[in-house]
């Protein structure tokens, strides 16, 4: 059985907009996958609903067996972290120590558990230096590294990043491949939505595309980035070494410079 | 004509341990010019954009030295909300800019142009016409608070440009758009700039500023490290160095002359790459 089980999950807001309409996906322990596609598709109300923040209208969602419909958020939450697209949706305290701390005290641990576990993450993130700060007080994209500090912090099962790349530097998108290799390597299930098709080709095999509150593709990436209608309806993109291949007719489906490279040079060697 | 003008330009925020934000910063805007600011995060692009705006010294303290100059006044000198309706500013986080005190999307785009006392009817008109542009229809009668990032972002882009300011001051833009969106507010913004605005965009999507900007400014550690022509500056492999990115093409063809020095170009945006390639390719008679 799958560690996350999405069952045929549709979801309505208050206001009566359907957002999602019968999702339904399989999950495995340890596995990473991206998520991608055109904005308002659904793809934060789906992982909201992983999490519990969100309760399915219709379906069901099974975290290692168990239905989340049983469980307050705060018991599956332990499990499943949520980092927020909006950084600012998610901090609470005027220092970014207290901060990453919340989750381990609430947790019950010691006050040396804690501390250790705050610098250990805090250093995962790359944001040691600035545990006596304010968060106000950092750009969003190291804000975003606070959030998912917290997340990292509470020791889940499953991480889920909502758009961490967004106005992420080529520093802060490094630093978020290391920490997706981490988790992995400790068995963590990762999942990452986003917008940067580059960082999807560098980081992951699977992706699950949603558009217009559906998933209408979930495989692997160089199925996805080379099945135009996929692209044209989810409203992504070929990475750019992608589109450049196409569109020299060159007959491989390239997703990466080092691709690229090593086609232009075999094809030389054949004549 | 030159249009903003940085001399010197040094600033500390209050809070910092002695850090300057802005070290010696020199720079020239000209009316109608398309410039892209590029670095890695921290490197004082935001910082710069607030003193262009005048909310640095105006909003924040700190300490500014050396002077910048907007249409031949001292920004120091400036009122600020006549500075407001000259430069629109929009924010790198959308999630900021949404106001708080309007119910649907239709509201909060007209929302600038009601404080300036502007007849309704011309309001009307000018958001139909904005909320066209950005092809957000469906979204008109929603909620603010009850939309998802990227179309925050829109909403945000849209209630500032609905305004006309002849400058635009960026900061990320499309941070939260599917790439589609990403490539209809760059079509956007080149059509403001072909309407004679002046456009100033910081963006870590090299590629795009490599299609479309004019000059860029490559800032590390408070500076200006770079600048001028954007073929100049993306050509030079020295950007590397601040870690401020090159566009994957760039980065394909210093692959390429790694295995193979006499492909010498390299290319900046797409169709450089496909010309260089295939001209390379022919001489190596291979294909
Ligand atoms: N609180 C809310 N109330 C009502 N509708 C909402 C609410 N939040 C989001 N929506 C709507 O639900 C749909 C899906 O939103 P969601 O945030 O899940 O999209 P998304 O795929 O994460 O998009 P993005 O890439 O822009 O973040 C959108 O059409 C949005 O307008
Ligand atoms: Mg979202």
């Amino acid at each position: 059985m799958s560690f996350i089980q999405i069952r045929d999950v549709s979801y309505t807001y208050p206001n009566g907009f359907m957002a999602v309409k019968r999702v339904s996906t399989n999950i495995e322990k340890g596995e990473k996958l991206a998520i991608v596609g055109q904005n308002g598709a659904g793809k934060t109300t789906t992982v909201k609903m992983m999490n519990g923040l969100l309760r399915p209208s219709k379906g069901d969602i099974f975290i290692d067996g168990l239905n989340t419909k049983g469980y307050t958020t705060a018991q599956i939450s332990k499990r499943v972290g949520y980092v927020f697209q909006n950084p600012d949706d998610q901090i609470f305290h005027s220092d970014v120590y207290s901060e990453i701390a919340y989750g381990p005290k609430k947790k019950g641990l010691s006050e040396e558990e804690i501390s250790n576990r705050v610098e250990k993450v805090a250093k995962l993130a790359g944001i040691d230096r600035y545990l006596d700060e304010n968060p106000y007080n950092l750009p969003f994209s190291t804000r975003k590294f606070v959030t998912i500090a917290c997340v990292l912090a509470m020791d889940v099962d499953v991480v889920i990043l909502d758009e961490p790349t967004a106005g992420q530097d080529y520093v802060g998108m490094a630093q978020i491949t290391k920490l997706i290799n981490y988790l992995q390597k400790n068995n963590k299930t990762v999942i990452t939505i986003t917008h940067d098709m580059e960082f999807v080709v560098n980081n992951f095999e699977r992706v699950i595309v949603m558009a217009n509150k559906q998933i209408i593709a979930d495989k692997n990436k160089r199925d996805v980035f080379w099945d135009f209608n996929v692209i044209e309806q989810s409203s992504i993109k070929q990475p750019y070494i992608s589109e450049l291949a196409n569109s020299m007719s060159f007959e491989s489906k390239i997703l990466t410079i080092d691709e690229f490279v090593n086609y232009l040079f075999n094809s030389k060697k054949k004549v | 004509m030159v249009l903003i003008q940085a001399r010197n330009i040094t600033y500390k925020y209050p809070i910092n341990d002695g850090q300057s934000a802005l070290k010696n910063v020199n720079f020239t805007i000209e009316e109608g010019g398309f410039y892209a600011i590029i670095g890695k995060s921290a490197a004082g692009k935001t910082t710069l954009c607030n003193v262009i705006r005048g909310f640095i010294p105006h909003f924040h303290r700190g300490d500014l030295q050396g002077e910048l100059i907007v249409e031949g006044k001292d920004i120091r000198e400036w009122e600020m909300d006549e500075l407001a309706k000259k430069i629109g500013f929009i924010f790198q986080n959308p999630f900021t800019q949404i106001s708080g005190v309007k119910d649907t999307v239709f509201d909060e785009i007209a929302y600038g142009l009601e404080n300036l006392g502007v007849e309704v009817s011309e309001i009307k008109a000018r958001v139909k016409q904005i909320i066209n542009l950005l092809g957000i229809e469906h979204l008109q009668d929603k909620n603010p608070y009850e939309l998802s990032g990227g179309q925050k972002q829109r909403v945000a882009f849209a209630a500032v440009i609905v305004m006309d300011p002849d400058i635009l001051v960026i900061d990320e833009p499309t941070s939260q758009l599917d790439p589609k969106g990403t490539k209809d507010i760059f079509e956007i913004i080149k059509l403001l700039k072909e309407r004679g605005k002046t456009i100033i965009l910081v963006e870590h999507k090299i590629e795009l500023i490599a299609e479309n900007a004019d000059y860029v400014y490559v800032m590390h550690e408070g500076e200006i490290v770079h600048g001028g022509k954007m073929e100049h500056v993306f050509s030079d492999p020295k950007v590397l160095e601040y870690e401020a990115g090159l566009p994957q093409y760039a980065l394909l063809g210093i692959e390429v002359q790694k295995r193979n020095p006499s492909f010498s170009r390299i290319p900046i945006n797409k169709s450089q790459a496909e010309k260089e390639l295939k001209k390379w390719m022919e001489k190596q008679e291979v294909y």
